[in-house]
């Protein structure tokens, strides 16, 4: 019984890291996905720089701002494109042919999502610090932006296995996300503008902790309903 | 092998399948033709677990569905008109992929093996984004027959393939029916369907019209036949 | 086909007295409040309306939820109902807010926790409706329909938290006015009465139009099957 179980489990994981590794070793190839969200980040960038006119005075209180808008529009991008090459030729089927849990998938897909979202925050980063020659590399802040890239890709795979499934997929992921992922947007923003400003920890930590809460609760939350996202 | 019996499937309010009964014995070819619309790729998602049930009993190799679906996709490979790959993952990664949702011990023998039954060998390492329709439809099959099920699903395997692409994937229909294998089909192209299949069943308005096998088509041939069972059908 | 239930009907004409009381008790029997003026009984139906709208609101999650583990579609139509419902009264609580707003504070729009959430749950239902719409079958409609009510009904109240915090720790120049109406003003007698009596009556009118709208789409439902045999 507990040699069945154990391998079942060893089954579980092997599955969420063969969906996971399928999807970086096609990106890494193609990097359709990668260079179509960091050509839009850097874009957003641009429009916000000449709409916010982010000189020295401005900029360290918009800063986190720019940033959380810019990772949730290209966030959508990536979203998208992920599950719509699963859609489009069918291999959503293939994935629910095999013997593993829908959450396996799911797991897998997010940490694909998660991972495309770091790339493309990591070299968001050091382009902003070089533009408004700022030092954006700050341990907390780094914190805070793993913590709410866990939040929104939880979602927003969840939403994004959705709306490709959807006649108006196209415009259907943002407004079925953002209204959702506000939380993660406002807890975010404040916790990296209070580390760019210096503020003391104990004014951070309520949105560190809202942050947790909402990662662990939606992580759970799609874990128990995938399944009705991908079946029929 | 496969057993169903009463089997409805509603969408929404309207009923595809209505009542359908069903059975295929261990290592028989089935071919399952009939008019479009009359429900055989829903059947087929039916099977293989893709959709459920609304009402009756199904059973694939011995395990009921939907309870026991984990059972069932472990003995079951489906190949349906849409080659289910990854077009920016070469032939051998594709099956190094599946291989892992299934958790296949010694993957790369059982991926040589695989490469070698369907003639791509010599293409492993090349994205499956350069292969014509034919080899993706290879693949296809190399992909539904890597965890050696007992049950085959064919939906229109032929869709889309020309005339030398077709002959090919004949012989590897074949090679992977004569392992013993149940296999399920569903085709329009019935010049093909009646060499291979061993029992043929029509389809029709939700339910199985009419089973025959070569020996009942007498002097006809599987054309014949089924244009009788449609016109007995639009008779009554 | 079957003809209206005498008590929906019945349902019917008493939510029309009652809401012909709640109006007279609203502008005419409550006395007209000090500071504010007139202007203030928008407030007995700016709360009632509020009311129905997260009546409405926790009806469709639980719906949602009970759909999920059922699969029976009646539920799904009970859960469309209580959206459609909560829209258009949140709808209304908001246009009253606005209008109580305007003299009082000088402005049309605050950003008050209570305000902000409810036209973020406006927001999320006019996604749920476009993510319906993108969809054919009635199964799949109804299984994302719940979903995303549950996600929905899951992320309001984290938001809701979000944006309290947001504030507590940026306070603006006007928050003593800005604190939620209720807490503010004192309710004297007569307008307790007014008050209470308001929340009773839309409660009723609620109770009326979710049956009235579920009524309907079993109508509709019955419509459609007779189409789909006609057709046969």
């Amino acid at each position: 019984m507990k040699e069945n179980k154990e391998k079942r489990s060893g089954n579980y994981l092997r599955a969420i890291g063969a969906v996971a590794w399928k999807d970086l070793a096609a990106e890494l190839r193609s990097k359709e996905l990668l260079s179509a969200m960091l050509v839009f980040a850097l874009l957003v960038i641009f429009i916000f720089n000449f709409s916010l006119e982010l000189d020295a005075k401005t900029r360290n209180s918009v800063t986190s701002g720019v940033l959380w808008a810019t990772f949730a529009f290209a966030g959508t991008l990536g979203l998208n494109r992920s599950m719509a090459i699963e859609k489009d030729r069918g291999c959503l089927d293939g994935l629910l042919l095999a013997p593993v849990d829908r959450s396996a998938i799911y797991f897998g897909k997010a940490i694909s999502n998660l991972t495309f979202m770091l790339i493309v925050e990591a070299i968001v980063l050091p382009v902003y610090s070089l533009l408004y020659n700022t030092n954006l590399f700050q341990p907390g802040l780094i914190l805070v932006i793993l913590l709410g890239s866990v939040g929104y890709t939880a979602v927003g795979t969840l939403l994004s296995a959705m709306s490709v499934q959807t006649r108006t997929r196209d415009v259907m992921l943002p407004i079925l996300l953002f209204p959702i992922i506000l939380p993660v947007i406002i807890a975010a923003v404040r916790a990296s503008g209070g580390y760019l400003q210096n503020l003391p920890f104990d004014q951070i930590l309520p949105w560190l902790n809202l942050l947790i809460v909402y990662d662990v609760i939606f992580t759970a939350i799609a874990f128990m309903v995938f399944d009705y996202v991908v079946e029929e | 092998m496969i057993k169903v019996r009463k089997l409805v499937k509603r969408f929404g309010l309207k009923t595809v399948l209505k009542g359908m009964d069903f059975s295929v014995e261990d290592g028989e070819f089935v071919a399952l033709i009939g008019p479009n619309g009359a429900g055989k790729t829903t059947f087929l998602r039916i099977l293989a677990s893709l959709a459920r049930p609304s009402m009756g009993t199904v059973s694939v190799a011995g395990y009921n569905l939907p309870q026991e679906a984990a059972d069932v996709r472990r003995r079951l490979g489906v190949v349906s008109h849409q080659p289910l790959l990854y077009v920016d993952l070469t032939a051998a990664e594709n099956l190094k992929f599946y291989g892992g949702m299934y958790n296949l011990q010694n993957l790369p023998t059982r991926i040589d093996e695989v490469l070698e039954m369907i003639g791509l060998s010599n293409r492993r390492n090349d994205l499956v984004r350069t292969y014509s329709r034919g080899m993706q439809q290879r693949l296809a099959i190399g992909r539904a027959v890597l965890h050696d099920p007992n049950v085959i699903l064919f939906d229109e395997p032929y869709t889309g393939l020309d005339q030398d692409a077709s002959a090919m994937l004949d012989d590897v229909l074949r090679t992977v029916a004569a392992r013993g294998r149940t296999v399920v089909m569903t085709s329009h192209d019935l010049a093909r369907t009646e060499d291979l299949a061993t029992r043929f069943d029509v389809l029709s308005r939700g339910k199985i019209a009419a089973s025959a096998t070569h020996k009942d088509f007498g002097s006809g041939n599987l054309l014949t036949f089924y244009k009788n069972v449609l016109e007995e059908g639009k008779a009554q | 086909m079957k003809s209206k239930p005498t008590a929906l009907k019945t349902l019917d004409i008493v939510s029309l007295i009652l809401l012909a009381v709640a109006t007279y008790l609203a502008l005419v029997f409550a006395p007209t409040e000090r500071v504010m003026g007139d202007v203030q009984r928008v407030f007995y139906f700016h709360v009632a309306t509020a009311w129905v709208g997260l009546l409405g609101f926790v009806a469709a999650g639980v719906s949602g939820v009970i759909y999920l583990k059922t699969q029976n579609l009646k539920w799904d139509l009970v859960e469309q109902a209580a959206v459609e419902i909560s829209l258009v009264f949140f709808f209304i609580t908001i246009v009253l807010g606005s209008i109580w707003a305007r003299p009082i504070w000088n402005t049309w729009w605050t950003w008050d926790p209570r305000l902000t959430s409810a036209s973020i749950v406006e927001l999320i239902y006019l996604a749920y409706l476009m993510l319906r719409q993108g969809i054919e079958d009635p199964d799949r409609r109804a299984r994302f329909g719940a979903v995303y009510t549950l996600v929905g009904a899951v992320s309001v109240p984290i938001t809701f938290i979000s944006i309290r915090l947001f504030r507590s720790i940026h306070p603006i120049l006007d928050s003593g006015q800005n604190a939620g109406a209720g807490e503010t003003m004192g309710l004297t007698g007569d307008m307790k009465i007014a008050f209470f009596f308001a929340l009773f009556a839309f409660t009723v009118i609620f109770i009326d139009l979710f049956w009235n709208r579920i009524r309907l789409g079993q109508l509709q439902q019955k419509v459609e099957q007779l189409k789909l045999k006609v057709m046969e």
